[in-house]
């Protein structure tokens, strides 16, 4: 059992949650994740590592809630358990000799890219950051981005809250002002990165991407998180989550994302039910 | 003279076990079990004992049962097996200790894996003992997996006195036993009794830990291991490479399979998705394409059919289990390839296959399957399990330093499981590429005693 240390509300849907679990936070490094159950029946769900301290042992995760899966981690509080706790997982982030840096991130994404903002200042790159969100309710990390950045922009879709557009525009304005990034980091929704690819393919720099594919083991057992990258099957519970943006199969990720929404569509409003009658 | 025939294993009837997931075989009562353990001839230079990978004394245990002393049975048995409720279920005995049964020569061979089943069972039950602990000699071992092989070497170097302590990298021990093997044809009761009896020795079972990165093998040395015995399995799986694999709709057996047994995705209720397709073809011939499609069957679908390029003689799938497919409905493309996974929306529509016909024997001793051109056909499925094989899993190997691996990539070792990294075996599946249970039992046995010889003779092997 890993118990529950804290957790903390970020936005309606989005907390950060601390869990003891020592062997992994000795490990963990930038770009990986771990694999957790909530209960005894629960589904295997992956989580980015987004913090660690290694004197006390504790990993931080944060999670959106999207689903029955993490409807039922989110009923979870501070001195409660996780059933199953297992990590690191993944290949960690590869940030060596970067000086300059852009990331992008969207919604839930900007928890799991912040690491790697936090990361490059600390080892003295320049980071530009770039994160969105649909509206000004669901901001994240916003004073965490800005303590590591040397310039960021906040986007909501709807303008109420930094200024209005999508994280592509912001990521051209600076392109074409000639600011030539070593790399450029994108984290969020399939769509969200597969355009950041595609604006940044034509200035030539170099964009990694994260996967987050439907996983089971998270070991390179199943193959269900396989990938197409470079027209070669990979895996990215092993191989990534990071790639190369530019050789991703992005409308097959896309269409692949959406494997069982009838499933989750089904569990989910089975659990809000439960949920609602838990309330009443 | 007794029957040339054998006393058949009970089956539940294929329409009704085709509709859930309870075990297929009732199993042998005790007076069929006398009966069929009076057949066996207890041959004095014991052809089927050759046969078996671990070397049970097969007319030892069955002579007890015809004798009608269980207990007896049982105690020859667990000599030199550790799991044979596993065995007796899953080992392909037509190729290993049946296959050398003198009675096998006019008639049929004893059912030794049935007697073995009974045997077991009768343990099971809870009619014998469950082992005690016995004292520690002062040594710690490491185990890397909690699948067969695994399991059964952290048992042996128990009973030798070790303090042992499995890491598993899943949720729950057993390997293959709990996620790919499904509860129709070994139910998992079983795999957690054989779980809990190592515990009693007092072995550490240790979940949620992956090797390589939880802990590498470097720190369970430092942290005070003397032994590392890694039992990680066959890895990866294979996809075919031809177009149209990315679809939905089209899996491997491993996460078909995974979601089914380890994550119990045929309850009702459960919480990991499962997609219940309607028309599945699977690909390949094995057991791994056997489980699958039995499995689909029971999920609902409406048909199922396994698609295989060589001809039903070739299958390496147990007998048995093609058997029971065919009874519960599974249709059998053999000679059949596929060429390419047609799609609409994102979503498997069809396969197309090519005739296939046996050409000159290859390097396996198989014939070759040879393409017939202009004999394309298509088969119309919503859902593709494919299931031809495994690669090696680089994880444990890119963190160790010194563990070296043979040309397909599996960890080397030698004949007792010794690797090129002093104080550090191998064994099952990592090391042959998938395998057999008996055989990875066989190999974590063997590790097991060299170890413990390693370890007495105070240097590295
Ligand atoms: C490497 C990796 C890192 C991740 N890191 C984070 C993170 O830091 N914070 C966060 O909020 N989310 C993260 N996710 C996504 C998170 O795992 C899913 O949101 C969660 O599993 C959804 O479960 P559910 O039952 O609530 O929703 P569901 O109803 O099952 O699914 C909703 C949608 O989430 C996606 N999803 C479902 N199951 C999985 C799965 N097993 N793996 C990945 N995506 C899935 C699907 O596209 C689905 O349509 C990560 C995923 C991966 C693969
Ligand atoms: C669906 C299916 C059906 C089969 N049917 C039969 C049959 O009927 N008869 C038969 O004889 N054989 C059968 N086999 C083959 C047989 O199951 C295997 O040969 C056998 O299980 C191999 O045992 P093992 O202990 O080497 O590996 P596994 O059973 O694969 O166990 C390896 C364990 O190690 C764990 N692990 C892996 N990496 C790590 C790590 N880095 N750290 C910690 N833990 C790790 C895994 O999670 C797993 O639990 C079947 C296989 C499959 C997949
Ligand atoms: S372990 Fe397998 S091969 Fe050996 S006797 Fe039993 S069934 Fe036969
Ligand atoms: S070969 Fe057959 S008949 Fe002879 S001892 Fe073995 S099981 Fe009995
Ligand atoms: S999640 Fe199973 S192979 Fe990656």
């Amino acid at each position: 059992m890993y118990p529950i240390i804290s957790k903390e509300r970020l936005n309606p849907t989005v907390s950060r949650m601390v869990i003891a679990a020592p062997l992994v936070a000795r490990k963990a490094q930038v770009g990986q994740f771990i694999i957790l159950r909530a209960g005894e029946r629960s589904k295997r769900m992956p989580f980015t590592v987004s913090d660690v301290d290694r004197e006390l042992g504790t990993v931080a995760i944060i999670y959106q809630v999207v689903g029955a899966g993490t409807m039922e981690l989110d009923q979870l509080e501070a001195g409660q358990s996780l059933h199953d706790f297992v990590g690191p997982l993944g290949t960690p982030s590869d940030l060596e000799g970067l000086n300059k840096v852009c990331i992008v991130g969207g919604g839930v994404g900007c928890a799991i890219a912040y690491p790697a903002a936090k990361a490059l200042h600390r080892m003295g790159a320049q980071v530009h950051s770039i994160i969105g969100f649909r509206n000004h309710e669901l901001v994240i990390l916003e004073d965490q981005f800005r303590a590591v950045s040397n310039r960021l922009r906040v986007m909501t879709d709807d303008g109420s809250h930094g200024e209005k557009g999508l994280v592509t525009h912001a990521l051209l304005e600076w392109l074409e002002a000639g600011e030539n990034y070593d790399q450029v980091i994108a984290i969020g929704p399939l769509p969200m990165m597969k355009f950041v690819a595609a604006t940044t393919k034509p200035f030539g720099v170099n964009t990694i991407v994260s996967m987050n594919s439907i996983m089971v083991d998270g070991t390179g057992m199943c193959g269900g998180c396989r990938v197409t990258v470079s027209g070669q099957t990979r895996f990215a519970c092993v191989d990534g989550p990071d790639f190369d943006g530019h050789q991703i199969n992005f409308d097959e990720a896309i269409a692949r994302s959406r494997m069982y929404q009838p499933f989750e569509q089904h569990a989910r409003e089975d659990a809000c039910l439960l949920y609602q009658k838990e309330m009443s | 003279m007794a029957q040339p025939r054998r006393v058949p294993l009970p089956t539940r009837d294929p329409q009704q076990r085709a509709g859930d997931f309870q075990e297929v075989a009732t199993g042998y009562d005790a007076a069929m079990a006398r009966e069929e353990a009076a057949r066996c001839l207890q041959c004095k230079h014991r052809p089927c004992v050759g046969g078996c990978p671990v070397g049970i004394d097969i007319p030892g245990f069955i002579g007890k049962i015809a004798q009608g002393d269980d207990e007896g049975a049982w105690n020859i048995l667990s000599r030199d097996t550790a799991l044979p409720a596993v065995c007796g279920r899953v080992c392909p005995q037509e190729n290993q200790c049946e296959k050398y049964c003198v009675r096998g020569i006019k008639g049929e061979p004893v059912g030794i894996g049935n007697l073995e089943r009974y045997a077991a069972d009768y343990f099971q039950s809870g009619a014998c003992p469950v082992p005690q602990q016995i004292p520690w000699n002062g040594r710690r071992a490491a185990v890397v997996g909690a699948g067969p092989s695994g399991l059964t070497c952290a048992g042996e170097l128990a009973r030798l006195g070790w303090r042992v302590t499995i890491f598993e990298a899943l949720h729950e021990p057993g390997g293959v036993l709990t996620y790919g093997i499904p509860e129709f044809r070994l139910p998992k009761a079983i795999v957690r009794r054989e779980v809990e009896n190592l515990t009693a020795l007092g072995v550490d079972v240790r979940c949620n830990i992956v090797i390589g990165k939880t802990l590498t093998v470097d720190e369970l040395f430092s942290d005070g291991y003397e032994a590392v015995y890694i039992a990680s399995g066959a890895g990866l799986p294979r996809f075919m490479g031809i177009p149209g694999e990315g679809l939905n709709g089209v899996l491997s057996a491993n996460e078909y399979l995974t979601r089914i047994n380890l994550m119990k995705a045929y309850e009702p209720g459960a919480a990991t998705p499962i997609f219940k397709g309607q028309h599945v073809a699977v690909v390949g011939g094995g057991n791994v394409a056997m489980d699958a499609a039995r499995s689909a069957r029971r999920m609902g679908a409406q048909s199922v059919t396994v698609v295989y390029r060589r001809g039903l003689e070739e299958m390496p799938a147990r007998r048995e289990e093609v058997h029971h497919a065919q009874e519960e409905g599974i249709l059998f493309r053999t000679l059949s390839a596929p060429v390419a996974i047609l799609g609409e929306n994102g979503w498997v529509k069809g396969l197309q296959c090519i005739q296939m016909t046996l050409g000159e024997p290859d390097a396996s001793g198989r014939r070759r399957p040879v393409e017939q051109p202009g004999s394309e056909f298509e088969l119309a499925i919503d859902t593709l399990i494919i299931a031809i094989g495994t690669a090696p899993n680089p994880m444990l190997t890119r963190t160790t330093p010194g563990l070296d691996t043979n040309a397909r990539g599996c960890i080397r070792a030698d004949a007792r499981g010794q690797t090129t990294r002093p104080y550090v075996w191998a064994g099952g599946d990592a090391v042959t590429g998938a395998a057999t249970v008996i055989l990875a039992m066989g190999a974590g046995k063997e590790a097991a005693r060299a170890i413990d010889r390693a370890a007495q003779e105070g240097a590295p092997t």
